[in-house]
């Protein structure tokens, strides 16, 4: 008899051993707070799903998805077609969240907010403008009292996807940009000196007399740093918000690819913020264990539905409306 | 005269304890026992196979060492393959660093590398062997230990709170006191030109001289104790003053020592990461003014290896790692030799 029940109980746990899914994932550091907070809230309420995020930055996510040694990847830049090519796996994007990088300054005696102009910003880190002085800066800025000092241009040192999302944003709106430096997760900075991370670049302008730079937005609202509003495609400045990052994904989306692949700095729009991104998710489309992509696919439906309104208390912008409907056809498809 | 080596009172030899103890000899003197050590050799057989084995275990402790750099040099080597076919031995002197085109060269980087290094040890080891020769030489005996133990006490401080430190503290002095001071005297050699924002080359050269001081000092301390006594009271019984008495007695006999301290120093200089990457600017490019940003190694490494992109891109920092090997390799070597010309067959004179 009660070995019998023991037998039972073992018989138990081995089954519930056996459905209980564990996914593996790696990948961007930047959507790493809200992608905890999801994979610990879904593990909750689905007990045989257990997912593990490590995140090691977009170049290691794109690189163990593409071996296969993870079960999903993550990334703040797109992959591309190179790297998709040389993929073992087909490897699709599933669009989660936004984000959105700001301009930093620190300039003694200004404590108005700045407007910038899209090309005064890639021309400040090009080297081309030098002082805070400069017509350019005072024609975006009347009434500023702007001192004749010189700016230091700050950078991120190590790769990151915000270096990305903003030389992508510098390579649109400005040639010179695109044909000199372009766009990756690291470049050649014509000039200024670089700092490890949100927190260094952060930390830098805020102790240096003069300096200007670029940091994630949920850092500056976070450490209530004071940033500038950009001008948008459009020809308005805005500061941004994460409606207004909302806004340029909405504008963008109209043009969505089928695989997600997009840009979208410098949105069209009124509203929209024009240095903000997708961060994405890096998903094998035919997974060898199908009920590991069954689970994968269930946590992506959960988030859409439930997991996008946890975005905007930190400061991640959420999907648009449309682009989720197309998220949801595409998971339909992963096997 | 010195409060700890007074001459009239040498200090005295220390006991040399006697296996057997010393009162059974003297109450017993016609006594057949074999001592300890005997009896231990008589029961124990022959030596040969022990001795034999210990030979063998030591050999292969001391061949893991050659094995560990073998197999790191053969990974460095196969992983940067992609790196060396597209640039060879140019990879060394190209000075360019663009992962979006694709050129990588390494030049900015040794040459931050040794710059930042060379310039600390140029400030550090004058202030490490005033601090070891105060300590041993000079010295009131409340202050010693205080200050081993502060000058130790540094030694284990990780190098990111040394970074920290030079963020907060160090850049703020270097903008503002240091920079334009050394800019107004020293301007006119070309060395502090240029804006100065406080981090650079020059600033991550000072941190580095702060890190590396309590290795070099402590160990330069420890190889002048160790100098014997009867050296010292040799010198100074021909009349020396206390000056010379250190200078010929003291330094003379434990300059060997002290370059091996101080290529220690050099080491954790060339090799160190966290700190430097602060405070140096992070920006690859060769200027003459200290003020200037630049780039290390191990910097670059630390910075761009998580989100390289690119199989080149990978090779090329994988190949930065093999630069640093090889430059850590070259100054050693080449430091051993300079000592090794100075030292071969010198008498003992006047240093």
């Amino acid at each position: 008899m009660k070995l019998k029940v023991i037998a039972a109980g073992v018989l138990a746990l081995v089954a519930a051993g056996a459905t209980a899914q564990n996914i593996n994932g790696a990948g961007a550091t930047f959507p790493y707070p809200i992608y905890s907070k999801w994979f610990s809230e879904y593990s909750k309420l689905h007990p045989e799903v257990k997912i593990n995020y490590q995140s090691i930055g977009s170049g290691g996510g794109i690189r163990q998805v593409s071996e296969g040694t993870v079960d999903f990847g993550a990334t703040d830049g797109p992959m591309s077609d190179d790297q998709l090519k040389a993929a073992k796996v087909k490897v699709m994007h599933i669009p989660t969240v936004l984000g959105a990088v700001v301009p930093v300054y620190n300039i003694p005696g200004v404590n108005k907010e700045l407007n910038f102009s899209s090309d005064v910003i890639a021309d400040i880190y090009l080297g081309k403008i030098t002082t805070w002085n400069d017509p350019r800066i005072a024609k975006d800025n009347p009434g500023v009292n702007l001192p004749a000092n010189s700016i230091l241009p700050v950078y991120r040192s190590d790769g990151s996807g915000t270096t990305y999302i903003f030389t992508d944003f510098l390579s649109k709106v400005s040639s010179d940009w695109q044909t000199k430096v372009g766009k990756a997760t690291s470049v050649k900075w014509p000039s200024g000196i670089g700092q490890k991370g949100n927190e260094g670049v952060a930390g830098m302008v805020r102790q240096s007399p003069n300096s200007f730079g670029y940091v994630e937005l949920i850092y500056a609202t976070q450490n209530k740093m004071s940033y500038g509003s950009v001008k948008n495609a459009a020809g308005k400045f805005v500061k941004a918000t994460t409606e207004g990052v909302t806004a340029a994904a909405a504008a963008a989306s109209k043009t969505m690819p089928a695989d997600y692949r997009v840009s979208i700095t410098n949105a069209p729009g009124a509203t929209s913020y024009p240095i903000s991104s997708f961060t994405w998710l890096l998903i094998p489309t035919h997974s060898t264990d199908p009920a590991k992509a069954r689970a994968l696919a269930g946590f992506v439906d959960w988030m859409l539905t439930n997991g996008e309104a946890e975005a905007a208390p930190l400061t991640y912008a959420p999907l648009p409306k449309p682009v989720q409907d197309m998220v949801r056809k595409s998971i339909a498809t992963i096997k | 005269m010195t409060t700890e080596r007074d001459p009239v009172s040498p200090t005295p030899l220390p006991n040399v304890v006697p296996v057997a103890p010393s009162e059974d000899l003297a109450s017993q003197p016609i006594n057949h026992e074999p001592s300890v050590v005997r009896a231990f050799l008589n029961t124990r057989g022959s030596g040969r196979l022990a001795d034999n084995a210990f030979a063998t275990v030591m050999l292969i402790c001391a061949c893991s060492i050659f094995v560990i750099v073998l197999f790191i040099f053969s990974i460095l080597i196969t992983h940067s393959k992609l790196s060396i076919a597209a640039f060879g031995l140019k990879f060394f002197s190209r000075q360019a660093w663009d992962p979006v085109s694709g050129d990588f060269g390494a030049l900015p980087f040794i040459y931050g590398t040794l710059a930042t290094s060379f310039l600390a040890l140029l400030i550090a080891v004058p202030l490490a062997l005033g601090v070891a020769v105060f300590l041993t030489e000079l010295c009131p005996k409340q202050l010693r230990a205080p200050i081993s133990f502060l000058t130790e006490l540094l030694a284990a401080i990780p190098s990111v709170v040394y970074g920290l430190w030079a963020v907060f503290v160090l850049v703020p002095i270097m903008r503002d006191v240091i920079g334009p001071f050394l800019h107004k005297t020293l301007g006119w050699t070309g060395f502090f030109e240029g804006a100065n924002f406080g981090v650079g080359l020059l600033t991550a050269s000072i941190i580095l001289a702060i890190m590396i001081l309590p290795i070099i000092s402590s160990l330069t301390r420890d190889i002048m104790t160790a100098v014997p006594n009867s050296q010292r009271e040799g010198v100074l019984a021909l009349g020396a003053t206390r000056w010379e008495m250190i200078r010929i007695g003291v330094l003379r006999n434990s300059r060997i020592g002290i370059v091996g301290a101080v290529l220690l120093g050099l080491g954790r200089a060339l090799g160190e990461t966290m700190a430097v990457t602060m405070v140096i600017g992070n920006h690859p490019e060769i200027s003459k003014s200290l003020f200037a940003p630049g780039y290390t190694l191990a910097s670059v490494i630390a910075n761009e290896f998580s989100e390289a992109t690119g199989d080149l891109y990978l090779s090329a920092l994988i190949e930065i790692g093999l630069a640093l090997f090889l430059v850590t390799i070259v100054v050693n070597a080449a430091a051993r030799l300079m000592v090794w010309a100075v030292t071969r067959g010198a008498p003992a004179r006047v240093a």
